[in-house]
């Protein structure tokens, strides 16, 4: 497989059909339009469903029936809409089925604006609709990185029939990188177990959200629970540039992550002992080796295209005795590697400066 | 007489009556004089016939209804309040070889979900709709929806409710893809035999991948109406009807055909 020049939108939703997605069902909105549009193309060439819906209420529920029938399936959007699909996708969720959905984060809130933000955090990870549960959620810093997680959205949807967001913010849908696509994944007929397609020869399947005693509704919340304790032991996701020795701890996720990189990069050029930690895993959030990570740096500086809410998980997660501190930008602006760097050397101690 | 009835008999007994296959035998939790009951009887019977059952996917609603999926012998999910057409378009798109089936309310399908409803229709998506409408809002405890007659009392329309009864099936008929959609009553057993005919009708063309149809059935709720049983049919006749004319608002060549 050779290296190709992609836009990350359409990266995206390339991988996506290579991972055997069958059906797919979206809305236009700004910055993910480009991956609804080259499905509309490639779906229908491969036989399979593609279709713009009235809005996103009724794409997410197009997902949702499209997910009784056993088969991979995927709706994408950017805040306003995801904002539309909670009530879907909590059913969704209810219902333990897979599915993916795609959030190319834009500014806001209200209708904000088109440009890259990170604003959504809370809304993707906390619970993504009403009642106890989280979507996994995955974060991706280069084009390449968001055609691999796409591939894992779908296996991770499948392994533990959860609902999987693939939380990107709009600089990578809009950039272009050279990346590798994977190769097509065959499709299967086959269909799981639970798959609406008929009772023929066999009993009824029922597939709902709806427990109407006190004890079978929590009963199934204790299932949900259990298997959202077994998605925190094994699929906490990261990555680290510098930490070995790092007295100062970045953390920051998707393009902020990546910013940071720079300004890292740049103070150890001059000998600073300065690291970065890049949640890849927005939920489970990677808080095993966060704490590790911690308890070795004197301050943790947490960098986000927000006004703080991974910062919430930061704080979560890390002992009281390490200093948090925040440097975010809002409302499409991205900061440039100097003000983080700028943001870093204050929180030097002096010895470590001179 | 006493050797006459030991006399074993030879008469082959036939089968004028019984449950119909795609009908469970546990009991429902629709209240008595509810015609939810009939519809479900209709619709199951009509699969029956056609031998659909074991192709037939249902999508229940929120509403009375709502544990429809469990009534049915057949595969069966529960869509969010007014998304049922949206969820059946994903299974249907997905499985064009099922037969889809929506069942809903008039809350569901007139008011939170009428944005769907008319989506699937304009598309013509070939699924089929019951449509029970009794002109309230069942579940909830007797909300005024906007299926209600003009002046008529609920608990969230004490004084009467304002405008005018929104009439799905005449607007849904003016658009293309609707292939057939007619409204019925069961009110009495005349207009239940002929309700039993459309959902027949409905099911072949969706069958025959005519496009969409839907099946109106104005339907009593004694419980919210405040009256008895028999009340509430009269209630249907005596009310709904003027503001409900049952009758055929779309009907395709191609489907008079079938
Ligand atoms: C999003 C949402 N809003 C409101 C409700 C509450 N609710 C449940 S059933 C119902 C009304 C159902 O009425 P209708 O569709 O007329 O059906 P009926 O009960 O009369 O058969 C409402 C408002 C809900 N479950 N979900
Ligand atoms: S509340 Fe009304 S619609 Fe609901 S089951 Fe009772 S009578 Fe039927």
């Amino acid at each position: 497989m050779s290296r190709e020049l992609l836009k990350g939108n359409v990266a995206i939703a390339e991988a996506a059909l290579r991972a055997g997605m069958t059906a797919y069902f979206g809305y236009p909105i700004t910055p993910q339009t480009e991956l609804l549009e080259h499905l509309a193309r490639r779906m229908p060439e491969l036989g399979r469903t593609f279709l713009q819906a009235e809005s996103e209420i009724a794409a997410i529920n197009m997902v949702y029936g499209a997910a009784c029938t056993g088969v991979r399936t995927m709706t994408s959007s950017s805040g306003p809409g995801i904002s539309l699909m909670q009530e879907g996708m909590s059913y969704i969720a209810a219902s333990d089925l897979p599915c993916v959905v795609v959030d190319v984060m834009r500014g806001g809130p209200g209708l904000g604006n088109i440009l890259p933000s990170q604003g959504d955090y809370f809304q993707v990870t906390r619970s993504a609709g009403h009642g106890d549960y989280h979507p996994i959620v995955l974060a991706p810093a280069s084009v390449q990185e968001a055609v691999d997680l796409t591939i894992l959205a779908f296996d991770l949807a499948d392994h533990y029939r959860h609902l999987v967001i693939l939380a990107a913010d709009g600089l990578i849908g809009q950039m272009m990188e050279p990346a590798e696509l994977p190769p097509m994944r065959d499709l299967s007929d086959e269909r799981p177990a639970y798959a609406l397609t008929g009772a023929k020869g066999r009993a009824p399947r029922r597939i709902a959200s709806f427990y109407l005693q006190a004890e079978a509704e929590e009963a199934y919340n204790l299932h949900i629970q259990a298997r959202l304790a077994r998605i925190r032991a094994a699929e906490q996701r990261s990555t680290e540039y510098f930490t070995e020795d790092a007295q100062l701890l970045v953390v920051g996720y998707g393009s902020a992550g990546r910013i940071a990189l720079s300004a890292v990069q740049k103070l150890r050029a001059q000998g600073v002992p300065v690291g970065l930690f890049r949640p890849i895993s927005l939920y489970p959030f990677p808080e095993v080796r966060l704490r590790q990570l911690a308890a070795q740096v004197s301050a943790i500086l947490v960098v986000e295209m927000n006004a703080g809410q991974m910062l919430e998980d930061v704080r979560l997660t890390v002992a009281e005795h390490t200093p948090i501190h925040f440097y975010g930008r809002m409302g499409g602006a991205i900061p440039v590697p100097e003000e983080i760097e700028n943001a870093l050397l204050k929180l030097l101690p002096t010895e470590v400066l001179s | 007489m006493t050797d006459l009835l030991l006399e074993p008999t030879t008469v082959p007994m036939e089968t004028v009556y019984c449950m119909p296959q795609a009908l469970g035998s546990q009991p429902t939790h629709y209240c008595p004089g509810c015609t939810h009951g009939v519809a479900h009887r209709l619709l199951a019977e009509a699969l029956d016939e056609l031998n659909l059952r074991e192709r037939a996917i249902l999508v229940a609603p929120v509403g009375c209804a709502v544990f429809a999926y469990q009534y049915f012998e057949m595969d069966g999910c529960e869509a969010p309040h007014g998304r049922a057409p949206a969820m059946a378009t994903g299974i249907k798109r997905v499985q064009p070889e099922n037969i889809v089936i929506t069942y809903q309310g008039d809350g569901d399908l007139a008011s939170i979900g009428a944005g769907e409803i008319l989506h699937a229709a304009a598309r013509g998506e070939a699924i089929t709709v019951i449509f029970v409408n009794n002109a309230i809002y069942g579940m909830t405890g007797g909300q005024v929806a906007p299926t209600s007659l003009t002046g008529q009392r609920t608990v969230s329309s004490p004084f009467g409710r304002e405008g005018v009864p929104l009439q799905m099936s005449e607007l849904l008929s003016v658009l293309p893809g609707a292939a057939y959609i007619v409204r019925r009553s069961l009110h009495n057993p005349a207009n239940i035999r002929k309700a039993k005919k459309a959902i027949l009708t409905a099911l072949k063309v969706q069958q025959a991948g005519l496009g969409f149809g839907m099946v109106e059935l104005l339907s009593s709720c004694p419980t919210n109406w405040g009256l008895t049983p028999p009340q509430a049919l009269q209630w249907i006749e005596t009310n709904m009807l003027p503001a409900f004319p049952v009758g055929d608002y779309k009907v395709l060549d191609a489907v008079k055909e079938l």
